[in-house]
């Protein structure tokens, strides 16, 4: 195998071992998104000269003798939602598009400060808000198994890039479902960590409420080896769990045997594509096969959670976002008076979806419509949640499919409310705060993939990671890889 | 409920500090109408004596000791407003016609 193409752990053997410099598996990484990114549309952004330097700092250390860190090497692509110091970091949109932030989030400083090496920025629906990349601002990002479509989102950028191996892994978020669902398009593992798992300061704020960060990865053990970077108590962020991290790909060898895997009802419905149906129900054979107990649980609540998550999300959304206002940072719009320059501001420098979100939650948290839809939305959330404690009281984890439907075409969600109703199986997760995986359980037969996804226990990415591998190994893509964009391998 | 009426939207649009488009309202409002419709099903939820959820994980508010830490310089701060005036940031005036 090409170095391109190696596994976190190759990457860190090679390197450390100095079998392989840093510095060259940079260039082969620039060189690669050089010859298949203008078709691919992955990235945003380029930082060959910190890439550059981080790699000869790691060959240096590695002549003297130093450590390098548990990702030495690993080259990795940031969705632009997360800020760089230096350079640009632009959540997608126009209000963003000059801005370079004057600090690294705390999930960069653990990736540099494992030996990991920050390729650049990738693409994503405009600051988070979108399922298929089509809302980024900038540019539209193709899906490397079939380039007429959608890559998923919000982490679409993060997804073909992995996908393509323009990067060994990336960071994405996932608000609701913007890590999984992408994944599950793009044939790799996305993990969603419990929610407060992993630092959100420094991350561009949609929903701080279900924001989360996490891998994207090509196997499940690679995510395993960058969720163990970047977690752990932050003081910076209030809402940082202080909890132990456990060795996550150690943990991977134990299997299923033991395990009862809860399958609910309600994500088998009639929305769901027969393939994807099929490729999950095999997935849950491989599962019985390797020793797990398959269980029938029921969240009744279910399909409450899309009208849920769409006011609770967007209206943190719109307050979160009326920091864009063209004064202290982002564009700002030629104006007559304040009034009016944060009007112009906003208005040109945010897209339809933004807007129509801000609208949303501005509608839904105006004075006398805050009972009736807010703090309605946060109490279904509740029942959410009790549906979820309830399952795990028989399960140790709950398989579904990740999407209704694998990958479909540019422009084929032709209103608002069909892209969310592409959102139904991922959303309950953040509501809930839980763990969530997608991994790879087969191809449709265009040749697509599909993805399973695995729901956990608070804290308890373990067992998804366990099971997750599982799937990979029994019913995973093999050695299948994208050949939508020629030349590739 | 009521669709949306074409004030309606201006309403919201104006406490978002959102300028729109005429014939992006009109859009906003047949969007915002479907939307909200599908949203009418979490009405007939019985949620009597349900706590709100308002965090996805239940911590207990950290404090910390009222002390400086190393944090951004002042031109580090500054150093993506649009607009300044040496350490300060420049705005229009916020009642028109007062122009400094």
């Amino acid at each position: 195998m090409t170095p391109e193409q190696w596994s976190i752990a190759e990457t860190v053997r090679a390197v450390t071992s100095g079998e392989q410099s840093a510095v060259r598996l940079v260039e082969i990484m620039l060189a690669r998104v050089a010859n298949y990114d203008r078709e691919l549309g992955a990235y945003l952004a380029l930082d060959g000269d910190g890439a550059r330097e981080a790699a000869r700092e790691l060959d240096r250390k590695r002549a003297a003798g130093e450590p390098l860190g548990p990702l030495a090497g690993v080259t990795l692509a940031l969705k632009d939602m997360i800020v760089t110091k230096g350079v640009a970091t632009t959540a997608g949109s126009k209000i963003l598009e000059h801005y370079v932030p004057p600090y690294d989030a705390t999930v960069v400083d653990k990736l540099r400060a494992a030996g990991a090496i920050i390729l650049g920025k990738v693409n994503c629906d405009e600051f988070g808000m979108g399922s298929s990349t089509e809302r980024s601002a900038f540019k539209k990002t193709r899906n490397p198994w079939d380039p007429s479509r959608v890559p998923g989102g919000s982490s679409g950028g993060s997804a073909a890039a992995v996908s393509a191996a323009l990067c060994t892994a990336s960071l994405g978020t996932d608000t609701g479902g913007s890590i999984r669902q992408p994944a599950a398009f793009c044939g790799v593992v996305g993990i969603k960590p419990t929610y407060g798992r992993v630092s959100r300061w420094g991350i561009i704020a949609y929903a701080s409420s279900l924001d989360q960060v996490g891998p994207i990865t090509r196997s499940v053990v690679d995510a395993a080896h960058v969720l163990q970077a970047i977690a752990g108590f932050d003081p910076r962020d209030s809402t940082s769990l202080d909890a132990p991290v456990p060795d996550y790909a150690a943990a991977i060898p134990q299997g299923v045997a033991g395990l009862r895997i809860g399958l609910p009802s309600e994500f088998f419905d009639a929305n769901l594509d027969g393939e994807v149906r099929a490729a999950v129900a095999r997935a849950t054979e491989a599962l019985r096969d390797a020793g797990a107990t398959i269980v029938d649980v029921s969240l009744p609540h279910t399909h409450l959670a899309l009208p849920a998550y769409y006011l609770v999300a967007p209206c943190e959304a719109s307050s979160n976002l009326s920091r864009y206002d063209g004064v202290r940072y982002g564009a700002r719009a030629g104006s007559t008076d304040l009034l009016d320059l944060y009007q112009r501001s906003r208005g040109q420098g945010f897209g339809p979806e933004v807007k129509r979100r801000i609208m949303l939650g501005t509608y839904a948290l105006r004075s006398g419509y805050y009972d009736a839809y807010y703090k309605k939305a946060q109490q279904v959330r509740t029942l959410i949640k009790r549906d979820f404690d309830a399952a795990f009281a028989t399960c140790d984890a709950i398989l579904t499919p990740t999407t209704p439907t694998p990958a479909y075409r540019f422009g084929a969600k032709a209103t608002p409310l069909d892209m969310y109703l592409g959102d139904i199986y991922t959303l309950s997760c953040n509501l809930a705060g839980l763990p969530g995986i997608s991994v790879p359980c087969g191809l449709s037969s265009e040749g697509l993939p599909i993805g399973a996804q695995l729901l956990g226990k608070p804290l308890d990415e373990v067992t998804l990671f366990r099971a997750a591998a599982t799937i990979e190994a029994t019913v995973g893509l093999g050695e299948a890889r994208p050949a939508g964009i020629g030349g590739l391998w | 409920m009521p669709p949306l009426s074409t004030q309606d939207v201006a309403e919201i649009a104006l406490l978002a500090r959102l300028h729109l488009e005429p014939e992006e309202a009109e859009q906003m409002r047949l969007e915002l109408g479907a939307i909200l419709e599908h949203f009418t099903q979490l009405t007939a939820v019985d949620t009597d004596g349900v706590a709100p959820m308002t965090h996805a994980m239940s911590t207990e508010l950290r404090l910390r000791l009222d002390v400086v830490e190393p944090s951004l310089t002042v031109a580090e701060a500054l150093a993506a407003a649009p607009k300044r005036d040496g350490d300060l940031i420049v705005v229009p005036a916020i009642l028109p016609g007062n122009e400094p």
